[in-house]
């Protein structure tokens, strides 16, 4: 049936089929998806399993909040693993001065790293999948020299609680996460910050002769990028109870730039979807899942992701023709 | 007429787009060993004519000839192959490779084992060179020549395919003064040797030092077509605008009131020798409140660029601008809006509207930062400006929360000037604010502006229409190839005089490189202007 009469007057019929599945298409995919798993999947229906699936979710979405931002401004990060690698390893270091100054030396590392990706797109003028992509290659490289290639335990405990902890039964990274998330959320929704990146995203011209600062918004929206890929390799960290930056967050970028395009925001930039996109980051974590407990092969868990990414796009490109 | 028979022709060709006739009903001939200028305003059906003579489109009526014989190009690889040979306004060269390379691209001489023959290649590309007077290394890459110097390539690459009609397109837009003669140089040769030439351009003084015969165009229609001397630039002029010389009618079809708006006092912009190379050569210019300054110009003679520089959205070269007598900085929209100019750009799409923003989110874009505290935007002092201007200019739409994308061009436009009047600006610079919406919403607009002006804003109008800048403005500038040609004020301001500065410019040089005078203009009337 028509769903695209439901989702305005103004848009009928075939029109408004793909804005409907872009808006609401990825709500319903997860709901289809936990409804498959209730049915079929063996102990689904639990708390824990709940619970372990919005724990694992937690570093792909503070990494999904800060490029949904950075996608919003028609830019893209790629290096956000490698910068959870450089905050993970920048972890241990000085964690002899207590866990303020490890976990400050850990965000300052990745705000700096998210500068370096700021200016080199806000003042240098290169393509942001270019700039980005050095940090991406250079970045767990580097984190491994800090490191010396090595795995370092973490034993402080208060690091361990931010991915260990369960105050009121809630795990601590789902709470980070649920912070970041509002914290996101209100960026975009109430400060004129907000309105600069999506008005850069929009139309950049248009946003400069309109007098906005455009590159120090695009710096900060890569800082920003930057900060939230910290928290997630201190979250990820401390879940591990070790800095392995050879494994932390590999292929991470991957699975957050699926999670803002499947949750509606166009890589072309001028509008954020954060409610898509955390349900984005959220599906792609329940695909996995739906997987591994069913013993499936991961391959097909792939081919699945890359059918859905082929459909958002797809979805994304029928508006800008109409 | 008939002498001869023309080497490229089309014969009463049309061409239709989605709810455009492009092309409408015209008829063309380049004879051989002419060279034919081909002028008329944005629009006018230039660049479709060109299209349809190289197979870029297929006319939808009539037919197109190539010596004698009917073609159909279906792609403009066809019509190089047949011997016509283009050189667009945008050099399409590739930077890394070698002057040679680039002149010899896509028919390389080979040798016997069917590799390319390099020093055949730079050879030839020297001979060819040589024969223009074009000095260029045949076998330095492109990117380390001079500005101005790939155009010259992109030209030897298309004379040297054995062409027989070469269409230039304003191919002297990125060259200086002495390119320009080299290319006149080239461009005599290739009339020698009884090769036809399409010449496209905007500047009067090229067309009558190189043309022969002249074709003019306007909105889609041919109006005029003959030798170019029988036609004085005056002439020429108001044919591109459509314009009649004995129509000096004052109140129009315009909505401009007519008394006099009471406008004086100190200037509230003084521009001075803004100059960007080589699009702007010291314009200077005041307004003072309550006072329109029209801004005339042909394409390309730099009104756009003017406005954008006193709005900082240019880089220039030199120049300052100041408002109130105090000089802002320049190069920061930012800093241009702070001391309270507003800028409409004409390009509205690609530089006003933000498309998939709300009206409300488009109409507030410039005010955000007055409209918020703390990097907090107030929703209540938003909705309030939005409120406001939405019901003032009558926006019509479903809602504020509609996508602008989805609104009409006349209420697009409302909604860009919401955004500045909510600014209330001392100073607005509207860029063909009238273009491309509908005659009620143009009207409406005319008529705010109008309004504007006499609450005591400055405003800079620039427009393509003689009719709207000689009603609108209480004083005129007329621009012309980057700098002010002529001031009119009061009844000076008539199109038969604005026409006359386009046509030949001030020739005296009073208000070439001076500052405008208020009142008395030194170059005011057109019959002053002799040829330079």
């Amino acid at each position: 049936m028509s769903g695209g009469t439901a989702a305005g007057g103004r848009s009928l019929g075939r029109a408004g089929v793909a804005p409907w599945l872009r808006d609401r298409g990825v709500y319903v995919a997860f709901v289809l998806l936990l409804v498959f798993n209730l049915i079929v999947t063996e102990n689904f229906a639990s708390i824990g399993t709940l619970t372990n699936l919005l724990v694992q979710v937690s570093p792909v979405l503070l990494v999904s909040l800060g490029l949904a931002l950075v996608i919003g401004t028609e830019g893209i990060d790629l290096s956000v693993g490698a910068i959870m690698a450089l905050a993970s390893a920048a972890l241990p270091l000085y964690l002899g001065y207590g866990w303020p100054v490890a976990i400050g030396l850990s965000l300052f590392v990745g705000i700096a790293a998210g500068l370096v990706n700021g200016s080199l797109v806000a003042f240098a003028g290169v393509q942001p999948i270019v700039a980005t992509l050095a940090l991406l290659v250079a970045g767990r490289g580097l984190a491994q020299i800090f490191t010396n290639g090595q795995l370092l335990i973490v034993t402080d405990p208060v690091v361990l609680a931010l991915g260990q902890a369960r105050p009121f039964g809630i795990p601590a990274p789902v709470i980070v996460a649920t912070v970041a998330v509002a914290v996101v959320a209100f960026l975009i929704r109430r400060t004129t910050f907000g309105r600069y990146v999506v008005a850069i995203g929009g139309n950049r011209s248009a946003s400069f002769l309109s007098g906005h600062p455009v590159r120090r918004t695009l710096l900060a929206v890569y800082a920003i990028s930057g900060l939230l890929a910290a928290v997630a390799g201190i979250v990820a960290t401390a879940r591990l109870g070790a800095s392995d930056p050879s494994n932390v967050g590999v292929l991470i970028e991957l699975s957050a730039i699926t999670a803002v395009v499947v949750g509606g925001t166009p890589l072309t930039g001028g509008r954020i979807r954060l409610a898509g996109t955390v349900m984005g980051a959220l599906l792609m974590q329940l695909i996995s899942t739906t997987f591994i407990s069913n013993n499936l092969p991961f391959t097909w868990a792939q081919v699945l992701t890359a059918g859905i990414i082929l459909i958002a796009v797809y979805v994304q490109k029928g508006r800008g023709a109409a | 007429m008939e002498r001869a028979n023309p080497v490229l022709e089309v014969r009463r060709g049309t061409k239709r787009f989605p709810g455009v006739l492009a092309l409408d009903d015209v008829s063309f001939g380049l004879m051989p060993g002419e060279v034919h200028a081909l002028v008329g305003e944005n629009g006018a059906g230039k660049s479709t004519l060109i299209k349809v003579l190289t197979g870029v489109y297929q006319p939808d009526e009539g037919e197109v000839l190539f010596q004698n014989e009917e073609v159909s190009f279906s792609s403009p690889k066809e019509s190089q192959a047949a011997g016509i040979s283009t050189i667009y306004q945008e050099v399409n060269l590739i930077p890394l490779l070698s002057v040679a390379q680039n002149i010899f691209l896509g028919r390389e001489p080979r040798n016997r084992l069917g590799l390319i023959d390099v020093p055949r290649m730079n050879r030839e590309a020297r001979e060819v060179l040589e024969r223009y007077s074009i000095e260029a290394d045949p076998k330095a890459p492109l990117t380390s020549l001079s500005l101005g110097l790939p155009q010259m390539v992109a030209i030897t690459r298309a004379v040297s395919i054995d062409a027989r009609a070469v269409i230039m397109d304003e191919p002297t837009s990125s060259l200086e003064a002495r390119e320009v003669e080299t290319l006149f140089g080239v461009i005599r040769q290739l009339k020698e040797a009884g090769i036809g030439v399409i010449y496209v351009s905007h500047r009067m003084g090229e067309l009558y030092e190189i043309c022969d015969s002249v074709t003019v165009l306007r909105d889609g229609k041919l109006v005029h077509s003959g030798p170019l001397s029988e036609l004085s630039k005056l002439e020429l002029v108001s044919l591109m605008l459509g314009r009649e010389l004995d129509e000096v009618q004052k109140k129009g079809a315009t909505s401009f009131g007519e008394e006099e708006r009471a406008s004086g006092g100190e200037p509230i912009l003084e521009a001075r020798d803004l100059t960007e190379l080589p699009l702007l050569r010291g314009v200077s210019l005041d307004v003072r409140p309550g006072e329109i300054l029209g801004l005339a110009g042909l394409l390309g003679a730099g009104r756009t660029e003017t406005a954008k520089a006193i709005f900082g959205a240019g880089q220039l070269d030199a120049g300052s601008v100041k408002v109130g007598g105090r000089e802002i900085r320049t190069g920061s929209p930012a800093a241009a809006i702070k001391a309270g100019i507003a800028f409409l750009p004409e390009d509205r799409k690609s530089e006003g509207i933000i498309p998939d923003l709300s009206v409300r989110e488009n109409i507030v874009a410039a005010a955000l930062p007055r409209l918020s505290r703390a990097g907090l935007v107030s929703e209540k002092a938003q909705d309030e400006v939005v409120e406001r201007f939405m019901q003032s200019l009558g926006i019509k739409a479903s809602g504020p929360d509609q996508p602008v994308r989805e609104l009409s061009g006349g209420n697009q436009q409302k909604v860009m000037l919401a955004r500045w009047l909510c600014m209330d600006p001392k100073v607005l610079i509207l860029d063909e604010p009238t273009r491309g919406i509908d005659v009620g919403a143009k009207a409406e607009i005319q008529k705010l502006v109008d309004d504007l002006a006499r609450d005591g804003l400055g405003v800079v109008f620039i427009s393509s229409e003689l009719e709207e800048v000689v009603e609108g403005s209480d004083r005129a500038i007329a621009l012309r190839e980057g700098a002010v040609v002529g001031v009119l004020s009061g009844d000076e301001v008539s199109e038969r005089n604005l026409m006359g500065m386009l046509a030949e410019g001030g020739a005296e040089g009073g208000a070439t490189d001076g500052k405008p005078e208020n009142g008395k203009p030194e170059n005011g009337k057109q019959e002053n202007g002799g040829t330079p």
